[in-house]
């Protein structure tokens, strides 16, 4: 494939010195917060390391469908369940209706920095083109798994709703209580996706039906599942990861 | 007897602390996961090729509950090994990254000074004098009778102290690097020929685990030969020069 993405590096870099320059003036949050804290202030580094050094339109390795392996479903494997840790009290028990008239009812909503907020239900993201990849998915912990993936490229939800010029972030709110999000580097790359289909069948519950994210350039926590609502923002906006002491960044 | 320049001093000790640092972080992280396989997939569902009995985590899945990890008849079933405790990753692997940053730097620093000055070349590269085998037998033989009187701190290194530093600063540290930049996503995606280089990310993974015994080792030895030598004079010679 030879897909571009649609903002260059060089776009991109003058953009981050832009932004830079308005944080000295002190109004918004234009990058992920360091709390002053110094892990947080490494975890920085080397986010805008990679953005400085690494080449943006390269794609993650795809792979064979002999690769495909068994892949662990961890995390919220059913965000009804309200046992679970990350058991979200408002939007758990709607998942649950929602799951019962097998997700006809789902909207994504898709809202903020946009010209024309919209919610989208599972037809229409279908209607929408698709892509399809065998990736590798690999976790913080250090397991890795190759699944094939169908879904739509966010880059056409963001294009449908007309982001604003001035759009850095994209966060993912879940039916579980996770909340994450993307910079548009990342959200504009043509393998990111909204997947709704896992190895040729629909996404299964375990693995975050009826809508997970992939983003194939991060770690398997930066591809949420059971997606609700995205959000795009001009700012950084503080998420559930970089509040519970894990990096904002994941490409490493 | 000659002593350890200045810049020699600033990078060992900088090393030291991200070195140890590294470990530490790095033990906690394979706490988490401390199954090693090969090639470019591995996870609890398929076969180790190598199981480490650290952390309860390698334990089969009493730990939670083990759930369908797909609803389709006769479908495999996962379960976390995990205890919530043994995963420290949000801090370990920030951690690692932070001091991976201050070992490269101090790394680079060395290595600058080290050609620039002909210190590797001078004193850590062995000559071909060395390498005669009845040298080769000699050096060996004082290492086994463990007789250092010879021995002082600082440059005039012997033949097997050349080797071990050369190939810890040209092999085993160049692969650490590498393997470690083979586990990251947006690395491998800019870069994929790292996944071919080592065969894969679990396989890069484990040649990191084999990398951090081996560098383990290294640090037994060397504070071991340290201590051997006359553990006051060595400290004083790599921390005030004499």
């Amino acid at each position: 494939m030879t897909t571009r993405s649609p903002i260059s590096r060089r776009a991109f870099v003058a953009g981050m010195a832009t932004s830079a320059g308005l944080a000295l003036t002190g109004c918004t949050q234009t990058e992920p917060p360091t709390y002053g804290h110094v892990l947080r202030m490494g975890d920085l580094l080397t986010y805008k390391a990679h953005r400085l050094l690494l080449p943006a339109h390269s794609l993650a390795r795809e792979y064979d469908y002999r690769d495909i392996s068994s892949v662990p479903a961890i995390g919220t494997t059913n965000p009804a369940d309200p046992n679970k840790s990350i058991f979200n009290k408002e939007y758990g028990p709607v998942y649950d209706r929602l799951l019962a008239n097998n997700f006809s009812d789902w909207r994504l909503i898709v809202e903020g920095s946009v010209t024309r907020p919209g919610a989208f239900s599972l037809a229409d993201l279908k209607r929408m083109p698709s892509r399809t990849q065998i990736t590798r998915h690999t976790c913080e912990e250090g397991w890795s798994a190759i699944a094939q993936w169908t879904g739509v490229p966010l880059r056409n939800v963001l294009q449908a709703v007309g982001t604003r010029p001035t759009a850095r972030f994209v966060r993912f709110d879940a039916y579980d209580a996770y909340a994450d999000g993307i910079d548009m580097l990342d959200a504009l790359h043509p393998q990111t996706i909204l997947a709704y289909g896992m190895n040729g069948r629909d996404l299964p519950i375990s693995h975050g039906a009826p809508l997970r994210a992939r983003v194939e350039t991060q770690l398997g926590y930066k591809s949420q599942k059971f997606l609700r609502r995205i959000v795009v923002t001009d700012h950084f906006d503080d998420d559930w990861n970089i509040r519970n002491g894990w990096s904002w960044y994941a490409g490493i | 007897m000659r002593s350890h320049p200045s810049w020699v001093r600033i990078c060992h000790w900088l090393v030291a602390a991200s070195f140890l640092t590294l470990a530490v972080s790095g033990f906690l992280i394979l706490m988490v996961h401390p199954r090693l396989y090969l090639g470019e997939v591995g996870n609890d569902l398929t076969p180790a090729f190598l199981t480490l009995p650290i952390s309860n985590n390698y334990l089969p899945s009493e730990l939670q509950p083990a759930i369908v990890f797909a609803e389709l008849p006769g479908s495999p079933i996962s379960a976390e090994r995990n205890y919530e405790i043994f995963n420290k990753n949000g801090w370990a692997r920030s951690l690692h990254f932070l001091a991976a940053w201050i070992f490269v730097v101090a790394g680079i620093v060395y290595l600058a000074f080290g050609f620039a000055t002909s210190h590797i070349a001078r004193e850590l590269l062995p000559r071909i004098r060395e390498l005669a085998p009845s040298a080769v037998w000699q050096d060996l033989k004082d290492h086994l009778r463990i007789d250092f009187a010879a021995s002082h701190a600082g440059p005039g290194y012997n033949l097997l102290q050349k080797l071990t530093y050369t190939s810890v600063v040209f092999i085993v540290l160049p692969v650490m690097i590498a393997t470690g930049l083979t586990m990251s996503p947006a690395i491998t995606t800019a870069y994929p020929v790292l996944l071919d280089l080592f065969g894969g990310y679990q396989s890069a993974r484990t040649v990191h685990f084999f990398g951090f015994a081996a560098l383990i080792l290294f640090f037994i030895v060397h504070v071991a030969m340290v201590i051997a030598t006359g553990f006051g004079q060595q400290l004083r010679a790599m921390t005030w020069g004499k």
